[in-house]
């Protein structure tokens, strides 16, 4: 028997090229990529990119074709299986409650199914976590969505789990009940819990991830969403004066961090820059030596939408051509 | 990862909550050993003395050996297509529950009623047939070595049908079919028992220990079978 000491200080979970296939279908391919421990890491993609299959593969529920990956500390192997699934919690797209069982009899199931000690103390403190201690007697099957949901969220904490995946944890939810995962997610932050969440909302990941992951069957990008803005669109500044500048390369020409402009309208001018901060101010003083009326400096800003678009995007003109 | 005794009872206790509130699983349990009660019991009250002496020679008690490999099937057959149609098998599987584990305990869950029924209604058939049957029928009808008979197989047949209802949840993606399924393969072994009851297999402590050795043989392979055919990975592709 091999004995595999625990690397308790390195990173969550570690991915090195690893790959799922059923049959000839590939699920996701060649993935690599980090999360720190106590990092919120996003994983986006569009439908059938291979998102719930990473989880359930990260989660031991499936064998990885080829590659490797560590999952709190253990290697992502057979033997480890339990060991691993010990130290982590999922809480799946469907919430997989007990619906004529009540709140507290989920939770108990459950508890003893991690070995949980004082059980009783954990589930009043998990419903407290997710603001449900008094529906703790209610049947699953009487709870609103959201609340099925918490109660999900509430299971997956029991055992204090090194990483939590979340699979599309607000999918279906009205907007105040996604609200409400979303602080619950927040508080994780603050508790210093793993979070491995997939999602189809751009704005909750932007939101609420330290970094995010683009996935359609391959990893198209992983960083911060400002990274990742930064790398796929140039950053500019679009001018606006009341009336069109007489020599706009004396104004812009020469400035510091602003790289070139291009006329965008009938007194409008778009300027790619490196560096807002410094950019900025120098064009504002420019504009007021030359006399110009200026009506606006303003910093575009492209979403996470805007990046996850143009990658998927990107990859579906590929597939078309 | 040791073997847990708490995740087994986990499930126990979790199917038993399960049962409790799940009116066909109620019904399943119920109306098979009340036909097996109430029917033959309607004719044996109205046994004469006289008619009764030819049962000296049969065993007819064995008939309720159907009950223990019938009833536990149902429950069975429920046991990983439930999960799966719930959509709580991912979430257990995530646990560290062990297939072990799991299997033990989803078996002891569908052990425990079943055998407690075939117990209970058997006794309840030898009590009223005591107490109410005519004269001389209750000495006809009920052999000490049925009896024995009947307390040795019942937990053997439950555990033969069990494996069979677990191995065809695991392949089922609907209950009802992989109930039907079930209890179609059980029949083999009820229609042995009812062929030993009227006599076309003549009893025999010889055909008893057939019988046995069979049987615990049969609970052996099943039990390995159903253990193979428990497979996470295609459990969980197939779940979405």
């Amino acid at each position: 028997m091999v004995h595999v000491t625990p690397d308790r200080d390195g990173p969550a979970l570690t991915v090195d090229r690893l790959s799922k296939r059923f049959g000839d279908r590939v699920a996701f391919d060649e993935l690599s990529f980090e999360v720190a421990r106590g990092e919120v890491f996003g994983f986006l993609g569009p439908n059938g990119a291979g998102k719930t299959t990473t989880v359930r593969t990260l989660s031991t529920l499936l064998a990885p074709t080829s590659g490797t990956a560590h999952v709190a500390g253990l290697a992502l192997t057979p033997d480890n299986g339990a060991r691993i699934r010990s130290r982590i919690a999922v809480m799946p797209e469907s919430p997989g409650l007990y619906m004529k069982l009540t709140v507290r009899e989920n939770l108990a199931c459950f508890a003893d199914l991690y070995e949980i000690a004082d059980t009783p103390a954990r589930i009043a403190q998990a419903l407290r976590a997710v603001k449900l201690e008094d529906r703790v007697n209610d049947m699953c099957g009487a709870l609103s969505k959201g609340l099925r949901q918490r109660v999900a969220l509430a299971r997956a904490l029991l055992s204090d789990p090194e990483v939590l995946f979340l699979d599309e944890p607000t999918s279906g939810l009205d907007p105040v009940a996604a609200r409400d995962v979303h602080e619950l997610i927040d508080d994780l932050r603050r508790r210093f819990v793993t979070v491995f969440l997939t999602t189809h909302r751009l704005g909750e990941a932007e939101r609420l991830c330290d970094r995010v992951a683009i996935l359609n069957t391959t990893l198209r990008s992983v960083g911060r969403p400002d990274e990742l803005r930064d790398q796929l669109f140039a950053r500019t500044l679009t001018v606006t004066t009341l009336a069109p500048l007489g020599e706009p390369q004396r104004v812009f020409g020469d400035l510091p961090a602003v790289e070139s402009w291009q006329i965008s309208g009938d007194s409008s001018y778009r300027l790619a820059i490196s560096d807002a901060n410094v950019a900025a101010p120098a064009v504002t003083r420019a504009l007021v030596a030359a006399g110009a009326d200026v009506l606006s400096i303003t910093e575009s800003r492209h979403s996470l939408e805007d990046v996850y678009l143009e990658l998927v995007d990107h990859d579906a003109e590929a597939g078309a051509r | 990862m040791k073997f847990s005794r708490r995740r087994v009872r986990a499930v126990l206790v979790k199917e038993m909550r399960d049962f409790r509130h799940n009116g066909n699983v109620i019904y399943a349990m119920a109306i098979l050993p009340l036909i097996f009660l109430v029917q033959p019991l309607i004719q044996v009250f109205t046994l004469s003395s006289r008619a009764a002496v030819p049962l000296h020679h049969e065993h007819a008690l064995l008939y309720m050996l159907a009950i223990p490999a019938l009833v536990p099937a149902a429950l069975a057959s429920y046991s990983i297509v439930g999960e799966r149609l719930q959509g709580t098998l991912e979430p257990i599987l995530t646990t560290p529950i062990s297939r072990e584990e799991l299997l033990l305990g989803k078996t002891l869950a569908a052990f425990l009623p079943s055998v407690i029924v075939a117990y209970v209604v058997f006794g309840i058939y030898i009590g009223a047939v005591e107490l109410f049957a005519h004269a001389g029928v209750a000495s006809a009808l009920i052999h000490g070595s049925d009896v024995l008979a009947q307390l040795v197989f019942t937990p053997l047949l439950a555990l033969w049908s069990i494996w069979v209802g677990i191995a065809i949840s695991t392949r089922s993606s609907d209950p009802r079919n992989a109930s039907q399924l079930s209890i179609l393969a059980t029949l083999p072994t009820v229609a042995i028992t009812s062929l030993i009851a009227f006599n076309v297999i003549v009893p025999s402590p010889r055909v008893a220990l057939a019988f046995g050795v069979a049987l615990l043989v049969l609970i052996r392979l099943g039990g390995r079978f159903a253990a193979a055919l428990f497979d996470r990975e295609r459990l969980v592709s197939r779940i979405s």
